[in-house]
């Protein structure tokens, strides 16, 4: 059962030689072998080269050498996170054969730090999604109940951690991604500060927006990991030069006195009666703690949704144009050069990418930019200035981190419907702000997931809270059985 | 105001899509419905409010104008799909 185990409790027995990273590797290929046609977390699965890594750690520790902080623990990717000479498809037929010549810089500090890729999760087509079933191969199954989905965009890697296939993995964020899949299965998932972590080579969907963080066990973990690959980047123009801390150091430590805003915006009728109730009784943890939770006003929150949707699928319009079929991805020959670039673009992106496209440059077409444009970086500012108010007061705001707990795949026809579902975590982009989910309980046998979001580059006072409430919540420590459910799955 | 689909098709062109009658049709509707939801953000009051294009603390980001090592060419071109004399081939732009 050497898969279930933490990233920290997997160090500790590799340090002290109980395990060796072959044998720890080679539990977590056998995990994905025994439930990833059920959980269908991912899209490429690098066994070989995996255990071929992690022999080499168990080589240089037989000999004494210098390993590493992860060396010998099992890691997943995002497909939209280039790893050099392994397929990086973002889920799209358009990169369905791109074999990236790089790697992104979180993939290298990984490797750096001796982590084995044991493969790249399934998404949202270009991370455009909140639920895996815009795909343009399969959805992936939420392992609490595979007739759900675990969310999205980063669902693969959520479900990947959630089943035990992977130790952590890693995920993006621009309006959600990371934390709403890990409120789905359970698990936590970090949004980091914009700017905290690269994003070189990772595959831009909207630059302002998107972030890149770990998924993991628990706050523990998520802290050894953004010891790894939080710093600057000069790869990264947007990366910021501010020295990282050791996170592990805020682990533990008191939160008597930390005062938590609890914004009124994210309790409403919107907001599912069993999420609430969770999130709620996660409260009265807090206080009893004895933090000091109120009630505060974050004025425009309501506006944050429409805000993000079109500034996102602006900067995605933009992003999205170099896909032309001329120096990668999808090639069909054509009469002319018109013609080969309708017959790639049309060919290669799926529906969800071709409305937000769509979308976005509708937005930006002169006569509509001031209207919806411009109007909504202005929008911005307001919604990051609700938020630096509100940190004047409190060290903390307290939120659900989605309104729903998983759906059923194939349950959500309606867009705007299945848009709703990033309506608690979009606000934390839009501001750049550092944003934890974490497991608070369950509503009808389902996860629900808490988010606390924290001041710029305060990633350690968000992991010093998450960590005491995980300590102190009296939740049972419970895992998902991943079994079929009734009937067969259909795609 | 209806989006018609006139109006999809030529910002399919611009975009280089090529689209279906039935993706003209579900697109047209779609963007009507984002359109209408989004026009919620005209209520708030925004009057000598500046505009966040991005987030960044860094300013003006210089690197030294010095040559670094680089992704080799054969790497570069691995995906191409036609290459003559090191380079990618690309379909002719002017007739």
């Amino acid at each position: 059962m050497l898969e279930q185990l933490t990233v920290a409790a997997a160090l500790e027995k590799l340090a002290n030689r109980e395990i060796s990273a072959r044998e720890l590797t080679e539990a977590v290929l056998t995990r994905i072998d025994d439930v990833d046609k059920s959980v269908r977390a991912y899209i490429t699965v690098t066994g070989e080269r995996a255990l071929q890594a992690a022999e080499k750690i168990d080589e240089k520790r037989a000999k004494g050498e210098n390993t590493g902080p992860l060396a010998g623990v099992p890691v997943a990717l995002k497909d939209n996170i280039c790893t050099g000479g392994v397929l990086t498809s973002c889920a799209s037929k358009m990169l369905a054969n791109f074999i990236p010549p790089y790697d992104a810089t979180v993939a290298l500090l990984l490797q750096e730090a001796g982590a084995i890729l044991v493969g790249k999760t399934n998404l949202d087509e270009f991370a455009m999604g909140s639920s895996t079933e815009s795909s343009a191969f399969f959805t992936s199954r939420n392992p609490w109940d595979l007739t759900r989905v675990p969310g999205g965009s980063s669902g693969g890697s959520a479900a990947a951690v959630a089943a035990d296939e992977t130790l952590f993995s890693l995920g993006t964020d621009t309006g959600g991604s990371i934390r709403q899949p890990a409120a789905f299965c359970g698990i936590v998932g970090l949004k980091p500060t914009y700017g905290r972590v690269s994003r070189f080579g990772v595959v831009a969907l909207a630059s302002s927006l998107d972030h890149v963080g770990p998924l993991t066990k628990d706050v523990r973990d998520c802290a050894l990991i953004m010891n790894v690959i939080a710093g600057h980047d000069k790869n990264d123009s947007t990366s910021a030069e501010l020295a990282a801390p050791d996170y592990t150091s805020f682990l533990g430590r008191e939160i008597k006195g930390l005062r938590i805003g609890v914004p009124v915006e994210y309790f409403n009728a919107d907001i599912e009666d069993g999420v609430k109730k969770a999130v709620r009784k996660a409260i009265d943890v807090f206080v009893s703690l004895g933090a000091e939770a109120e009630e505060i006003s974050l004025p425009h929150t309501q506006y944050a949704l429409p805000a993000f949707y079109i500034l996102a699928a602006a900067e995605a319009s933009s992003n999205l144009a170099r896909y032309d079929g001329v120096q990668y991805g999808l090639h069909m020959a054509a009469a002319n050069l018109d013609d080969f670039y309708k017959k790639n673009r049309s060919e290669g992106f799926g529906s969800e990418v071709k409305r937000r496209i769509i979308f976005g440059t509708y937005i930006l077409s002169s006569g509509n930019y001031d209207h919806y444009y411009l109007k909504a970086m202005k929008v911005r500012t307001l919604v990051k200035e609700d938020f630096e108010r509100a940190f004047a007061g409190y060290d903390l705001i307290l939120t659900p981190a989605a309104p729903t707990t998983a759906f059923k795949a194939g349950s959500v026809e309606d867009r705007l419907q299945m848009y709703f579902n990033d309506s608690c975590t979009v606000a934390a982009n839009l501001a750049g702000l550092p944003a934890i989910s974490l497991p608070c309980g369950f509503a009808d046998g389902l996860p629900v997931g808490l988010q606390l979001i924290g001041k710029p580059f305060a990633e350690g006072t968000v992991l010093q809270a998450a960590y005491a409430y995980e300590q102190n919540s009296g939740l049972p420590k419970s895992k998902p059985a991943v079994k079929e459910a009734g009937g067969a799955l259909h795609e | 105001m209806g989006i018609t689909s006139e109006e999809i098709v030529r910002i399919a062109e611009q975009i280089k899509l090529e689209l279906t009658e039935n993706e003209i049709k579900e697109f047209a509707e779609h963007l009507q419905v984002m359109l209408q939801y989004t026009e919620k953000i005209r209520s708030a009051v925004t009057e000598n409010v500046s505009p966040a294009a991005y987030l960044s603390s860094e300013k003006n980001v210089f690197q030294e104008d010095k040559p670094r090592p680089c992704l080799p060419r054969e790497a570069a071109l691995a995906h191409a799909p036609e290459v003559e004399d090191g380079m990618f081939r690309v379909p002719s732009v002017i007739e």
